[in-house]
């Protein structure tokens, strides 16, 4: 294995596009929490220990409108609850000496983004894989939010439209590098869009609103994955192969 | 009951999300042999950031042509074994420029 400065340096290069994602996106959410009646400040402090796009911009609408503890403590263990599947997934990539105290700072950056680089790494990854991106991407997450909140539009609105795009391009550029080498990867990432596809226009077109994106991010990812499991089992060697 | 503190209410936020993300690192230290549950573990990345690019993607820019390049562009790249960086930088570029000149 690769030295600390190593593996913390290339989570900082991983984590510099999702850090400008972030500032972008963040910077919507922070417009949005100064609506919602919540001071700058606050709305960073959310931010920065909190650490969720979808999760915030829910809370920020029930902040607004008024809510209880606990229906905001319901909402983001939902929505929230696909960093469990990621965390669990994680928990057999990280390297395995990996101590107690370096998983509590590990958790801490378990978000979209950081889950999909970090499986983007070969074989096992470095807790300072994890600090690298993290370092980056969460000031930024933060910085935005507070930028966001305080000057509110200023950012010409057809750069914040390109940024939107490049966590998504991120995305892509984990997931199909390994489905190009594996048929089996390939149908699934197919099937998954289709049906994540399908899945969003039926809840627009019968309003079923119970369906949010964070629990139907759960639903589509227990099902494919569960499926995928029984049908096509993979052993140790093609798991090696498929990662490459 | 009813939040009279926003901050009260960022650290219970913070909290539930904090358990939900570290409770299995923390928890699974050692190696899955099930071969179902390692398989299922396998696939969920793939599954599951799949799931939010589509069709996020398409509603995440100021019109669906851009999102519609963006996306192209970033297929395309990801496909000849682009970095993440590059993939995404030339991605955002794509946006921009269809959306300056449509």
């Amino acid at each position: 294995m690769a030295n600390r400065k190593t593996w913390f340096l290339r989570g900082v290069r991983d984590g510099v596009p999702i850090g400008l994602g972030y500032f972008a996106v963040s910077f919507a959410l922070g417009i949005k929490a100064v609506g919602a009646g919540i001071s700058p400040l606050e709305a960073a402090l959310m931010s920065l220990l909190n650490l969720t796009s979808a999760g915030e911009a829910a809370a920020i609408v029930l902040l607004g409108v008024g809510t209880t503890y606990v229906e905001l403590a319901f909402t983001q263990l939902v929505i929230n609850l696909r960093y469990l599947l990621m965390s669990c997934a994680l928990s057999q990539r990280i390297a395995p000496e990996s101590s107690v105290l370096h998983r509590l700072l590990v958790g801490y950056g378990v978000t979209d983004e950081i889950f999909g680089i970090s499986m983007g790494v070969q074989d096992k990854f470095s807790p300072y894989y994890s600090y690298g991106a993290i370092a980056v991407a969460a000031p930024c997450w933060a910085l935005g939010t507070l930028l966001g909140a305080l000057l509110g539009n200023i950012l010409p609105a057809n750069l914040v439209s390109a940024l939107g795009v490049a966590l998504y391009a991120m995305f892509l550029a984990v997931i199909l590098p390994p489905a190009r080498k594996s048929r089996v990867i390939a149908g699934i990432i197919l099937v998954s869009m289709l049906a994540s596809t399908l899945l969003t226009l039926a809840c627009t077109h019968f309003g079923w609103t119970f369906l949010t994106e964070g629990f139907r991010i759960i639903l589509l990812t227990v099902v494919i994955s569960a499926a995928a499991a029984v049908l096509f089992p993979v052993r140790e060697e093609t798991e090696v192969s498929d990662e490459n | 009951m009813k939040i009279e503190s926003i901050l009260l209410a960022i650290l219970l936020m913070a909290g539930v999300t904090y358990l939900i993300r570290v409770l299995p690192l923390v928890l699974i230290r050692r190696e899955i042999k099930n071969t179902t549950v390692r398989s299922f573990l396998h696939y969920v990345p793939y599954v599951t950031l799949s799931v939010m690019t589509v069709p996020a993607i398409f509603t995440a820019t100021g019109v669906i042509w851009s999102a519609l390049a963006g996306f192209a562009v970033a297929v395309l790249l990801s496909l000849k074994g682009c970095k993440l960086p590059l993939v995404a930088a030339c991605a955002c570029a794509a946006v921009f420029l269809v959306e300056l000149f449509f």
